[in-house]
């Protein structure tokens, strides 16, 4: 097997391909808050919607269009955020960007099962797919009904 | 030094070719490099290469402007090269070739002059669903700011211009016709002659897109009988940054200038300036005087070889890529025109174009995924992005079956 083939393998995991085909909370929210983010190198587009109750994530789901590993981490997002503080939800994000981020060899923190996508590290361009859902999130949860862009 | 592919011989010899080219024998992620992604750069043969080392090394200078000898060397070299292109073109007159920074820059200098002083209120600009967004925005720009509309003619399912409409379309309000030559989403050859026919019985002017033609088809502009002209350097094996205008002269001689600066004047004073003839009153400043050169290489690169051996070879590796994507389970196609050049534009059910380029990137052949600059054409297709491989003189049968194998790798790991 390749190195090319291996990082492959780290990059479309088990678990990112059955989040990719089924995955979680993919439907809209009608009595929350929302934001749009889009992805103009690649023409994705997710929609996050989030309902807040005393400064928790009530309920959180997404809709649109993109690729495996957009689709995979807003899927995986979701499932993780549910019933997080906001300033829960701020660490998760801002440990998750450093895990994709950060140099392939370089320790990343224990994230669960957001730790699947990891193997980004090694696609320097698909990076951005992986962190749409959670900068539509950020902004959905900051200003209602704003539009982000990867850009 | 001759480039090895200019051997006699009635058929493209393309293993020849492939020697010109350096950057195709290094291999990507420790295989051979499948470079299928020639409709957003083409790769630069040695001859291209060494030219601009050669000016940087015995020419160097500004251009127009000084006495001396290296002055000299590169005035003749870039007017040169300017004569090269007029050739290329088959243009009439060099006056009728104005360098510029590629198409972009090209269509933006023809909606800024000759929009900015024809288009008025009401009036309309007609450019077509498969245009690049360098086609589109400045055009949109430039209606938005005169109170103009954008008119835009239709396409069939196949990837082809609906003649029909276009010709519904023109009207005594129509003031340009913007039309791509060739397709680079689709691969489409439009019937510019025919749609040049048709416009100028109403006596519209019509600027062609020919960044996606020039590498891969003879371009005769007198034969074509169109106004305006534009290619990009970079799409023809020659550098970035460098691109043409051609534009008949009476029109050109008629416009207003684009920028104002050194070289596009003959006088200056506080009070009033006088512009230089053409092609300088278009050009101002210093120009890309090493890309000019390069280019002017490139266009001798590919005369050596003969656009017709080029068109006829590439139209036979078209098909054979054509007939071995049919055979992936999956694949659909898209743009399926009867006139095609060059690409093999693509959706694979279930599958993300974008994933289908970093699984193909693995396997060394490299293609692009995305909306391709043509978003008005993504919707119409009714897809977020396609993937796309483009061709170019270099290559081959056997990288097309490694693209088609690579496809496989991709179905493997997501059916």
């Amino acid at each position: 097997m390749t190195a090319g083939e291996s990082d492959l393998q780290d990059l479309y995991q088990e678990v990112i391909l059955d989040h990719n085909k089924r995955p979680h909370n993919f439907r809209a929210i009608e009595d929350g808050q929302k934001a749009e983010g889009h992805n103009p190198l690649c023409g994705d587009r997710v929609t996050v919607y989030l309902r807040i109750e005393d400064g928790r994530v009530a309920d959180v789901s997404f809709q649109g269009s993109g690729c495996a590993i957009s689709k995979a981490s807003a899927s995986l997002m979701t499932d993780t955020v549910k019933g997080k503080t906001l300033q829960e939800v701020e660490q998760l994000f801002e440990k998750f960007q450093a895990m994709i981020t950060r140099a392939p060899d370089a320790p990343v923190d224990e994230l669960g099962k957001l730790s699947v996508l990891a193997g980004v590290r090694q696609f320097p361009m698909r990076v951005k797919c992986a962190s749409l859902p959670w900068h539509t999130l950020r902004s959905a949860a900051a200003a209602p009904d704003a539009v982000v862009s990867t850009e | 030094m001759t480039p090895s592919s200019t051997r006699t011989g009635a058929e493209l010899d393309v293993q020849a070719v492939r020697m010109d080219f350096p950057i195709l024998h290094h291999p990507v992620h420790g295989k051979p490099l499948v470079y299928l992604d020639n409709a957003a750069t083409t790769q630069k043969p040695q001859a291209v290469i060494d030219r601009i080392a050669h000016f940087y090394t015995h020419e160097n200078a500004n251009v127009h402007r000084g006495v001396h000898l290296l002055s000299e060397r590169a005035t003749d070299a870039y007017e040169q090269a300017r004569e090269t292109v007029r050739g290329f073109l088959h243009a009439t007159d060099r006056q009728e070739i104005v360098f510029v920074r590629g198409t972009t820059e090209a269509i933006n200098l023809v909606a800024n002059s000759y929009g900015g002083s024809c288009v008025g209120r009401d009036d309309e600009v007609l450019v077509t669903t498969m245009e690049h967004h360098s086609n589109i925005v400045p055009w949109q720009i430039l209606c938005e700011e005169k109170g103009a509309r954008l008119r835009v003619v239709p396409m069939n399912d196949a990837g082809e211009l609906r003649m029909d409409e276009f010709e519904a379309l023109l009207s005594e309000r129509t003031k340009i016709v913007g039309v791509v030559h060739v397709s680079n989403a689709l691969g489409t050859v439009n019937p510019i002659a025919e749609i040049v026919r048709i416009a100028h019985r109403r006596g519209v002017p019509v600027i062609v897109d020919g960044a996606q033609a020039v590498a891969h088809m003879r371009v005769d502009v007198r034969a074509l009988d169109c106004d305006f002209y534009t290619f990009s350097g970079h799409k023809i094996f020659g550098p970035t940054g460098i691109g043409v205008l051609y534009g008949k002269a009476a029109l050109l001689d008629a416009m207003p200038p684009y920028q104002g600066g050194g070289d596009m004047i003959s006088s200056v004073s506080f009070e009033r300036t006088l512009y230089n003839v053409l092609p300088y009153k278009f050009e101002a400043g210093t120009p890309n005087i090493a890309g000019a050169i390069g280019l002017a290489a490139a266009l001798e690169y590919v005369d050596n070889i003969g656009l017709d051996r080029i068109t006829a070879y590439e139209r036979d590796l078209l098909a054979y890529g054509t007939d071995a994507l049919a055979r992936v389970p999956g694949l659909t196609m898209t743009g399926t025109a009867g006139d095609k050049a060059g690409v093999l534009a693509f959706v694979f059910d279930g599958v993300h174009p974008h994933d289908i380029g970093t699984i193909l990137d693995r396997e060394g052949v490299a293609i692009r995924t995305g909306h391709h600059c043509c978003q008005p054409l993504m919707d119409r297709l009714g897809v977020p992005a396609t993937a796309r491989a483009s061709l170019a003189l270099y290559n081959t049968r056997e990288e097309i079956d490694v693209l088609a194998h690579a496809l496989d790798k991709v179905r493997e790991v997501f059916v």
